[in-house]
């Protein structure tokens, strides 16, 4: 298996000359690497292993593995990693059906689990655990704020669409939480479908004056692609996930102008952004996506935790983590009473600079905005 | 439902058909011929996608990337043929199964060692972008009319092939008696060769067009590889017609199913809970569509083997 341990500067040469120093903290990152959605994982990997690097701290060790998009498979990684690598801290985890099999267990044996991406509403209501933080996201937050930046434009009468699994239920869900105009149509695809052909004849005939989707991946650049070339011309709203830095560039002019939401971008003026996003761009000689930005802040948010405490003692350590003292580079960021954000999030319009296809922010959607499911949350 | 939303969804799912026919073509002739399952086609279909994406970034014709992706796939296929298939043909189907699926393992990192795991950029030429109107005002993508053009000719060429060239008459006498063509003096190496090198580069042809409209990316051939085999056993394995007729009625079937039936449960229900129930039921269809095809005609609509 294509295991790689990063032994981040020389852990046990600093402990032989005696240095006193509080324990090393071991973090296991389970995320996906090979198959369909590995630019997900592979760019949470690197904003992740950037901010280690940057830090220069000799007591974080980490240990990635691919779950290649298979719940069994993360599963069987998470165990392995708390029995015999014996880490302290999971991460890395990309999609929602893997983070329910793998977050319950991991935290229910005393191990603390930081997503950088999947947050689904069971793990941000009744399901939520004091060792459990989302550092990313919950899963309606760009969506609902998809159906706010929809009543600022004006639309009455939308057409959405999503993957009929979870995760598109939910999208759908915090859509119309937010929306108020009435909808022209209501379709779930299959998951994984890539012709969209017979929904875009459907939304010419509903009458729709904007369409909302939720297609992440590959289903995304298919949607995009042969929408422009349908000559539907409606305009279109979504969340980031299909208008990412890793596939922006293989929608290409197709996505030009389409808005999008996103509590990340790279023009977010902060000193902690810009400098990431150069670092990044050094780093790796390309743009960071919103993936990137979630690994890199998951990372530093566990090395604030490390300077003022123990991971030994639990209590200590989780407090660290609630108070979120870190340069996050979305800029203002705390933590709900379900360890789940509380941030801005943004509207974003595709645009092109020289070559590359990017993002551009507009405005902010919603402001300090905090999900539906922290009442549920009984910690 | 008005009349011409219909027309348009027949179309769509004539097109469909056609795509999933260059792609099964090729894997029922391998099926039918050499009595081999071959699960790594979709990754000569990922092979051609990726082989016209990057000569159409080199290059910027379309053209170019459309030979490009059957030169790559018919290459990468006769390597395979040479390399691997040719040590199953006497194994059982397990084998071949476990083989070919070790392909696609070595397919898919390979793609990815080359190309990188982020999506490849391939579009529609100018020239056959945008909708066109048709008579009764409906608007449907040039492009897509394109497909089921060249998706038909092709079939019409491979009928013609099988038919009434000696390579056809070759490839039947396969089909039938492995043995005794062999007898007679025809290199049934060389055949198998060509066979598969055909196949593949029908997959691959099929992967450029539909990455095209699609996205050209890792792992695109797998769902592909489902439904084609969903077409062969609906056609008859080893049927080229019977893999013209499965592929149509797979795609009108899929497509007007994904369409008609969340309207039909509106009739009676509200309308969430009809789009859910319709969507789930309306993505079994096909597979519905195989069941009874397989009640009614064992073999397969047009099988042959009895």
């Amino acid at each position: 298996m294509n295991k790689k341990s990063f032994f981040l500067a020389a852990t046990a040469a600093v402990l032989s000359a005696g240095m006193a120093l509080a324990e090393p903290v071991k973090v296991g990152m389970i995320t996906t690497l090979s198959g369909g959605g590995a630019g997900l994982g592979i760019d949470v990997r690197d904003g992740f292993m950037l901010a280690v690097k940057q830090s220069g701290n000799p007591d974080i060790e980490v240990v990635v593995e691919d779950d290649q998009r298979k719940p069994d498979i993360a599963v069987q990684l998470a165990d392995r990693m708390i029995q015999s690598d014996k880490v302290d801290i999971l991460t890395g985890i990309i999609w929602s059906n893997l983070a329910m099999a793998v977050v319950p267990s991991v935290t229910a044996q005393g191990k603390f689990y930081l997503s950088p991406n999947a947050g689904p509403s069971a793990l941000a209501g009744k399901g939520c655990h004091p060792n459990y933080f989302n550092v990313a996201w919950q899963n309606d937050n760009l969506h609902e704020a998809a159906g706010a930046y929809a009543n600022t434009a004006g639309y009455k009468n939308t057409f959405i669409l999503a993957p009929n699994y979870p995760a598109g239920q939910d999208a759908l869900a915090g859509f119309k939480r937010f929306y108020e105009g009435d909808l022209a149509g209501e379709v779930y695809t299959k998951l994984g479908q890539k012709d969209y052909a017979s929904e875009i004849a459907q939304i010419r005939a509903s009458g729709a004056d904007s369409v909302f989707f939720f297609l992440p991946g590959g289903m995304g650049i298919s949607f995009l692609k042969q929408y422009a070339d349908s000559g539907v011309d409606l305009p279109v709203v979504g969340p980031a996930f299909s208008f990412d830095q890793g596939i922006l560039q293989a929608v290409g002019a197709a996505a030009l102008g389409v808005k999008n939401t996103s509590q990340w971008n790279k023009d977010i003026d902060n000193p902690a952004n810009k400098a990431f996003v150069e670092a990044f761009q050094a780093e790796y000689g390309r743009l960071p996506s919103l993936y990137a930005s979630q690994g890199y802040d998951t990372a530093n948010l566990i090395l604030s935790a490390m300077a003022k405490a123990d991971v030994k003692d639990q209590d200590a350590f989780r407090a660290a983590l609630e108070a979120a003292e870190f340069e996050s580079v979305r800029g203002d960021f705390k933590f709900g009473p379900n360890h789940h954000p509380i941030q801005d999030i943004y509207v974003r319009e595709v645009l092109q600079e020289g070559d590359v296809f990017t993002n551009k922010i507009l405005g902010v959607a919603l402001e300090d905005h905090a999900d539906a499911y922290a009442g549920e949350c009984k910690m | 439902m008005s009349l011409l939303l219909l027309i348009e969804q027949i179309l769509n799912g004539l097109q469909f058909g056609v795509m999933l026919f260059l792609t099964a073509a090729g894997l029922t002739l391998v099926f039918g011929v050499m009595g081999l399952i071959n699960l790594a086609h979709g990754s000569l279909f990922m092979i051609g996608a990726f082989a016209a994406a990057a000569t159409a970034a080199a290059t910027g014709s379309f053209l170019l990337a459309l030979a490009a992706s059957l030169a790559a796939a018919a290459a990468a296929g006769a390597l395979v043929e040479v390399l691997v298939i040719r040590r199953l043909y006497s194994r059982d189907h397990l084998d071949q199964v476990l083989a070919t699926f070790a392909l696609i393992l070595v397919f898919s990192e390979g793609t990815r060692w080359v190309f990188g795991s982020f999506p490849l950029y391939l579009n529609i030429p100018p020239a056959l972008s945008g909708p066109v109107t048709l008579p009764g005002g409906i608007e449907y993508p040039v492009y897509r009319l394109t497909i089921i053009a060249v998706g038909l000719m092709i079939a019409l060429g491979l009928f013609l092939l099988i038919s009434r060239t000696r390579l056809g008459v070759q490839i039947r006498a396969g089909e039938s008696d492995r043995e005794m063509i062999a007898a007679l003096g025809i290199d049934i190496n060389r055949l198998y060769t060509v066979v598969f090198a055909l196949g593949a580069a029908l997959a691959g042809l099929a992967g450029a067009l539909v990455g095209a409209i699609q996205s050209v990316q890792v792992g695109m051939g797998e769902p592909v590889l489902i439904l084609a085999f969903v077409v062969i056993v609906i056609g008859g394995i080893g049927s080229i017609k019977g893999a013209l007729i499965g592929s149509i009625l797979v795609g009108l079937t899929d497509t007007l199913g994904g369409v008609l039936l969340p309207e039909t449960f509106k009739l009676f229900m509200d309308p969430a809970s009809a789009t859910a129930v319709g969507s789930a039921l309306a993505s079994m269809l096909i597979y519905i569509l195989m069941a009874v095809v397989l009640v009614v005609k064992p073999m397969g609509l047009y099988g042959a083997r009895a």
